[in-house]
């Protein structure tokens, strides 16, 4: 026992050394100074939202401080209809995708079909094309579907994603197969085992492609600008630009925008973090 | 009156494994049958198709006189035991035991009668309100099972369900098990690749290879008469020890010539090897079959040079080289003077020697019947 003790204050004793030896150190300087660096476009977009127009030319630090930035913000644009219409997007977006791909993921590593591995690869495939390519076949299917300028065209074509689909099926097949087939055999159908054991076993993964969803769609810029004709459709990436458009350029107002627009985002982080750091890890370690 | 027979059941698996090959069995009602063989034989195949896990390639399996081939896992009225366990790691004990019962509609009342009958008899009432991840694995074998009584099935099928535990759970939830098929009566299949779990559960044992059936019998008439060289050597620790050699007749005896020592078979059997005289065979002697040599020993002795000696207690176990320099095993009585290094005489009982012909059938495949298995 003592001995036992004695390995265990030892490796305890190289540890401490270990956390303060130079390379060390070296690392935490250097994360330090990246994380400071890629904090710095947000600080810039802080401090430039409290400027005033002619501040945001000339000086780093705001010479006034104008907290009526953020008022004016609510005076110029319809800045609560963008907020409303990004989120029911984005959560209508989040909810159908986890849904479908969730289905997808299942019958990708669970049912058994002929020619399951072949689709599948062709759906990884499809991650392949960059998604500008897919821009005009995809507006021209919403605009003969009769969506343009909808709620509808903003949701449908993200309801289904391929990645999404991966990221689960990735998920699903580290569930051991013997508990589906305890569960078979236990008298669940495909529709139980999918609802009572694949899905609450996912949840991690869920969670995280839930956040991913979101917060991707939250940000989508493109796919509403060419979409969205109506004031009332608009997100807020596509409201926000009132403010740099031919209507003039107040960069402390877009700022201000920005800032507020972040805030749900933020929310998310912080509820979720672990589950976003882990979530990265499955996309780093499972490729 | 759960009685399942297998028909000509035959598996091949997509890429032509051929995993099992037209087997034949019949499991009586309330019989404990144990399926040992080594790791890939088709012994967890076998189960899996009689579960309902695994298509039929070919063949029928019968469950209580109805063909079960097309019928869902569901609809079998069969429980399962695997060897991880399986148990659903997001729900608790009692969920885990209540889950089958859950979904075949029973009612809360009897779920909640039946999950404390099964903590019961399983010893794991106080668990129930765990979730698996933090049981031990005895523990997590009790409930596996648990689940599997709930339901009072018409059969258990065990895959392996002893395998992931130390030697001394292991020998102690076997006790266990056997216990329980002796309170509850119920046919049941249980897989094993250990020949010693094998023994002492099973009323009676198949032995596979490559998917074929080499014997089924009780564990005494495995043990005893093993139909062919390969149950022979499998059945048994130490292992059976395998001569080869030649059958002579001399002075109106039938013998085995070893090269350097002859080994005279008993009259009793001299029918059975009549037409073996004059060719090559192999002879099975167990371990325990095999005396250090004293004055009452007058034939069939073998001097042998002790390589290791392992002491167990009551008994010794030898690694001895013959005359010819064959590596063999005898287990004796203990006694001083077995040390390694020293060269002592082994008195063969050859009542109990077995004699496997040497030989290939029309196919051309190894032919080692034993001429002795009746
Ligand atoms: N799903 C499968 N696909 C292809 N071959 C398989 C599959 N499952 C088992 N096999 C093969 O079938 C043979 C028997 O396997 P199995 O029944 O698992 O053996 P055991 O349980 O006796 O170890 C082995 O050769 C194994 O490789
Ligand atoms: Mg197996």
């Amino acid at each position: 026992m003592a001995n036992a003790n004695d390995v265990a204050a030892a490796k305890t004793g190289a540890h401490i050394e270990a956390r303060y030896s130079i390379g060390h150190l070296i690392v935490y300087i250097t994360l330090v100074a990246l994380a400071l660096f890629f904090l710095l476009p947000f600080i810039w977009q802080v401090l430039t939202s409290f400027k005033t127009l002619l501040d945001t030319e000339r000086t780093i630090w705001p010479s006034v401080w104008v907290p009526r930035n953020y008022l004016k913000v609510f005076e110029q644009i319809r800045f609560g209809r963008y907020f409303f219409n990004s989120i029911f997007v984005a959560l209508w977006v989040t909810t159908l995708q986890v849904t479908t791909s969730s289905f997808a993921a299942f019958a990708f590593s669970r049912l058994k079909w002929p020619g399951r591995d072949k689709v599948f690869l062709l759906y990884l495939a499809t991650m392949m094309i960059p998604p500008v390519v897919l821009m005009i076949p995809n507006f021209w299917i919403i605009m003969r579907l009769g969506l343009y300028n909808s709620y509808a065209g903003l949701i449908v074509p993200a309801a289904f994603s391929a990645f999404g689909t991966f990221l689960l099926r990735q998920f699903m097949m580290t569930i051991p197969s013997s508990l589906d087939e305890a569960a078979t055999i236990d008298g669940a159908t495909e529709w139980q085992v999918f609802t009572d054991i694949i899905l609450p076993l996912a949840r991690p993964g869920i969670i995280v492609l839930s956040i991913f969803t979101f917060m991707g769609n939250y940000r989508s810029f493109f796919w509403p600008l060419i979409l969205i004709k109506d004031d009332a459709l608009r997100t807020l990436p596509i409201g926000l630009m009132y403010f740099d458009s031919v209507y003039g350029q107040q960069i402390n107002l877009l700022m201000a925008g920005s800032v507020m627009s972040i805030v749900p985002l933020v929310i998310v982080f912080v509820i979720f973090q672990r589950q976003i750091i882990s979530g990265i890890q499955i996309g780093a370690v499972k490729g | 009156m759960a009685e399942i027979v297998l028909t000509k059941v035959k598996k091949v698996y997509p890429g032509d494994v051929l995993a099992v090959r037209d087997i034949d069995l019949k499991i009586n009602d309330k019989e404990f049958v144990v399926l040992v063989g080594p790791s890939g034989c088709g012994k967890s195949t076998i189960l899996r198709m009689v579960a309902g896990l695994e298509e039929i390639t070919a063949g029928t399996i019968e469950i209580e006189n109805r063909v079960v081939n097309n019928i869902a896992p569901k609809n079998r009225d069969i429980a399962m035991v695997f060897q991880d366990y399986a148990l659903y790691p997001h729900m608790t004990v009692r969920k885990n035991i209540a889950f089958g019962l859950k979904l075949r509609k029973y009612a809360r009342e009897e779920i909640e009668k039946r999950v404390q009958e099964a903590g019961r008899i399983l010893g794991i009432s106080e668990l129930l309100d765990r979730k698996p991840r933090a049981l031990s694995g005895g523990q997590r074998q009790r409930v596996a099972v648990g689940r599997a009584i709930v339901r009072h099935p018409k059969a258990f099928l065990f895959d392996e369900p002893l395998s992931n535990l130390d030697a001394r759970l292991r020998t102690e939830m076997r006790a266990e098990l056997k216990r329980l098929h002796g309170r509850l009566q119920t046919t049941t299949i249980y897989v094993t690749h250990d020949q010693e779990e094998a023994m002492t559960l099973g009323d009676r044992i198949v032995v596979l290879k490559d998917g074929i059936i080499h014997q089924v019998g009780t564990p005494l008439e495995i043990y005893f008469q093993p139909v062919d060289r390969f149950v022979g050597g499998f059945v048994g620790t130490p292992p059976m020890n395998f001569l080869n050699g030649k059958l002579v007749a001399e002075n109106g005896g039938v013998m085995f010539d070893e090269g350097t020592v002859k080994l005279v078979l008993p009259q009793n059997k001299h029918t059975a090897v009549e037409d073996m005289v004059g060719k090559d065979a192999v002879l099975g002697v167990r371990p325990e079959t095999m005396h250090v040599a004293d004055s009452a020993h007058s034939e069939n002795i073998m001097p042998v040079h002790v390589d290791v000696s392992e002491p167990l207690g009551e008994n010794t176990d030898l690694y001895v080289s013959t005359a010819s320099n064959k590596s063999v095993v005898a287990r004796v009585e203990s006694h001083p003077g077995l040390e390694m290094g020293k060269d002592i005489k082994l008195a063969v009982d050859m009542e109990a020697a077995h004699v496997f012909e040497v030989g290939a059938d029309a196919k051309n495949r190894t032919v080692e019947h034993s001429r002795f298995a009746s």
